[in-house]
């Protein structure tokens, strides 16, 4: 990639978002490279879609400052408007309107040259051809996300918003998803996706961890891992001594997490020789077979959580 | 399988559930509670089926002490406010086509001497009486009101002449209605109610429901400025007003048989600005309204008073000056008076003017309004 690759096009920092007096979005900084997929994530009311909505103009925050394809969030949001596409969480497309109408009048608003033959050519990679004529309310979940998605690229974009976009989607169509957001991007496309799946979150270039309105990882997926300092052991053994291990591991000096995947047991901790300290105890029992395993991203960002939790409460205090 | 029992405690869960939704949404409750105070006080001391105090344009061209205890005789009769002293009969004319005065009275050039004489002299008392139910009653009392002015003065030698029949003669011209015919007035005038309400409810709807529908974080994503989702909103509605207009043009005409004495582009002009003057306090609503019910309502709180303080359903001049200054402010009193004007006094542009401009001034200030009020984003 050229040099211009290197030039942010999310650049913000300590962006603020106060709904009355709950902090919403608490002194946030972000950086996002072109061409790059961002994922981000954390729990639900953690600021994501603020976040988002804030970047394409949606909000004006109450403090920070930044630019978004250069321009200023602040001053300039008409010109960003005009740059990004804004996939929504909840479908707000019309529905009584059909698939071809709701194109066409994206593709009006945005005074696209070659309407028509544009609209054909994204009714054709929807693979709508047929169905142009079909109302976009009478569509199952999946093809209204594509649909969306197809709505919000029309202009050619060069920054790509997506707010939790395959909430609620097979995993087939959501393969295909993110098999076209991987296209978009190899095309130059800058991509800032929201999302609460683990294996989403694993094909983004970079992800960012948010919880409390604050930013508590970014990196790649394993910078992030290798970051939260969490150590992991896999055990394994009949059921009935699973449960009960659990129990007996849980709220241990040193355990933080205990989660069961079947008949395996995902004990995890952030200080090694504590953890290692807790489960000694167990390590000699015959039923139960211990190795080391690596923290998925999922124990990362529970832990990433947890900690954050304890951090605001004690803020509070 | 047995059917299952009417059981009270799923019937108060219902209830319990309905009365805390309720509220919840203080707007509507605050609307439910207020909304009918507000009206009735402001209706109940507004309206007023016997009007009194019409303004009346007098030309005397005898100048006597009978026509003196004339003018004065209307004056005292409550009935009649004398508020103009007319030069000539072109002027008498013109202000009971434009409106500003409900009757013209012309006292004849030597009415004293015919009156001494027992001629029998004529007073022509000119009505407006496109709003018959704002005439009928003070028509009614002229005669009268004439006789006792002049029954003291009529003493000693001329005593004779307060005989019947009466020493003067009263004729009253009915003009523009000649028949006092209801449907001249009401189908005129419907055509304006049924269009406030019709434009100000689609386009109250315009922004709240894409809202309530989650269209409008889209919408608002896109680079659209704020006048061009206002007028594309309304556009589609002058169309259907126009529709509208001829429906009921044609019906007027078809089955009621009412005239339409004046140029029409001049009535369509004042119906443009009509349609566009509601559809932008319309648009104003949904601006402020948080739901759909919200905006059906604040639509109802415009429309009562539109119906019955514009002069449509209760003689404009018998509400008292406060709420006539109420009225003023409304497109339809203007309206009103427009199309009355055009249909039945044969008005053109000059007299229509005085009409039109407070609609365009009060489209202006709503679209103004409107485009302010429309956030730009979802703070």
């Amino acid at each position: 990639m050229s040099g211009e690759a290197r030039t942010p096009v999310i650049s913000v920092r300590g962006l603020t978002k106060r709904f009355g007096d709950k902090v919403v979005v608490d002194g946030f900084d972000l950086d996002v490279e072109r061409g790059q997929i961002h994922g981000f994530l954390g729990p639900n009311g953690s600021g994501k879609t603020t976040t988002i909505r804030i970047l394409c103009g949606l909000l004006v925050p109450d403090g920070g400052k930044g630019t978004c394809l250069g321009y200023d969030i602040l001053g300039e949001s008409w010109a960003i408007k005009q740059r990004v596409g804004y996939m929504t969480q909840r479908f707000s497309l019309y529905e009584d309107l059909t698939i071809r109408e709701n194109l066409d009048f994206v593709a009006r608003l945005h005074g696209l040259a070659g309407r028509r033959a544009k609209v054909d050519a994204a009714l054709d990679r929807l693979g709508l051809a047929t169905r142009g004529d079909q109302l976009a309310g009478t569509l199952s979940g999946g093809w209204k996300q594509r649909l969306a998605l197809a709505a919000c690229v029309l202009h050619e974009p060069d920054l790509l918003l997506l707010d939790e976009p395959t909430a609620g989607v097979d995993p087939k169509a959501r393969r295909e998803f993110w098999d076209e957001i991987h296209a978009l991007a190899a095309g130059g496309m800058t991509v800032l996706v929201s999302t609460h799946y683990m294996d989403e979150a694993e094909r983004c270039h970079r992800i960012a961890y948010l919880a409390y309105g604050r930013l508590l990882a970014v990196g790649t997926v394993e910078e992030v891992v290798r970051a939260s300092g969490l150590s992991t052991w896999h055990v394994s053994g009949p059921e009935q001594r699973i449960a009960a291990l659990a129990r007996e591991l849980e709220g241990r000096p040193g355990v933080e997490m205990v989660a069961p995947f079947g008949a395996t047991l995902h004990v995890s901790g952030a200080d090694a020789a504590r953890l290692d300290a807790a489960i000694a105890p167990y390590r000699e029992e015959a039923s139960l077979a211990w190795n080391r395993g690596e923290p998925s991203l999922e124990d990362t960002f529970i832990h990433l959580m947890a900690e954050a939790a304890d951090n605001h409460a004690g803020a509070r205090r | 399988m047995k059917r299952p029992h009417f059981a009270w405690h799923r019937l108060v869960a219902v209830v319990v559930k309905e009365f805390i939704q309720l509220k919840r949404d203080r707007l509507t409750f605050a609307m439910m509670v207020g909304i009918p105070l507000l009206q009735l006080i402001l209706f109940g001391y507004a309206i007023n089926n016997d009007p009194r105090h019409l303004p009346t344009a007098v030309l005397s061209q005898d100048n006597s002490v009978f026509s003196r205890a004339i003018v004065a005789g209307l004056q005292t009769s409550t009935y009649f406010r004398v508020t103009v002293i007319a030069g000539d009969v072109a002027e008498l004319d013109r202000m009971l086509a434009r409106g500003e005065v409900q009757f013209a009275v012309e006292i004849p050039a030597g009415f004293e001497r015919q009156l001494m004489r027992g001629d029998r002299p004529a007073l022509l008392v000119m009505a407006d009486a496109t709003d018959p139910a704002a005439t009928g009653n003070a028509v009614g009392a002229i005669e009268r009101i004439v006789e006792g002015a002049l029954t003291p003065l009529l003493d000693g030698p001329l005593l004779t002449l307060a005989r019947v029949p009466p020493a003067v003669d009263v004729r009253v011209h009915r003009r523009y209605n000649p028949e006092g015919l209801t449907q001249y007035n009401i189908v005129p005038g419907l055509m304006g109610t049924i269009l406030t309400m019709t434009m100000i409810i689609m386009t109250s709807l315009a922004m709240t429901r894409e809202r309530e529908r989650g269209t409008m974080e889209n919408l608002l994503s896109m680079p659209v400025r704020p006048t061009e989702v206002m007028l594309g909103k309304l556009a589609p509605f002058v169309l259907v007003g126009g529709l509208q207009v001829l429906v009921i043009l044609g019906a007027a005409r078809l089955l009621f048989g009412v005239p339409m004495a004046g140029p029409p582009v001049v009535l369509a002009v004042g119906l443009l600005v009509f349609i566009v003057a509601n559809l932008a306090v319309g648009f104003l609503f949904s601006t402020v309204a948080r739901n759909q019910l919200q905006a059906m309502q604040m639509s109802f709180f415009f429309f009562l008073p539109s119906i019955l303080m514009s002069g449509f359903m209760f003689p404009f001049r018998g509400m008292p000056d406060w709420a006539q200054m109420i009225g003023e402010v409304l497109p339809l009193t203007h309206l009103l008076r427009v199309v009355r004007g055009v249909m039945l006094k044969g008005n053109g542009l000059a007299d229509s003017w005085p009409d039109i401009w407070p609609m365009l001034a009060f489209l202006l200030a709503a679209l103004i309004l409107a485009a302010t009020r429309y956030r730009q984003t979802l703070d």
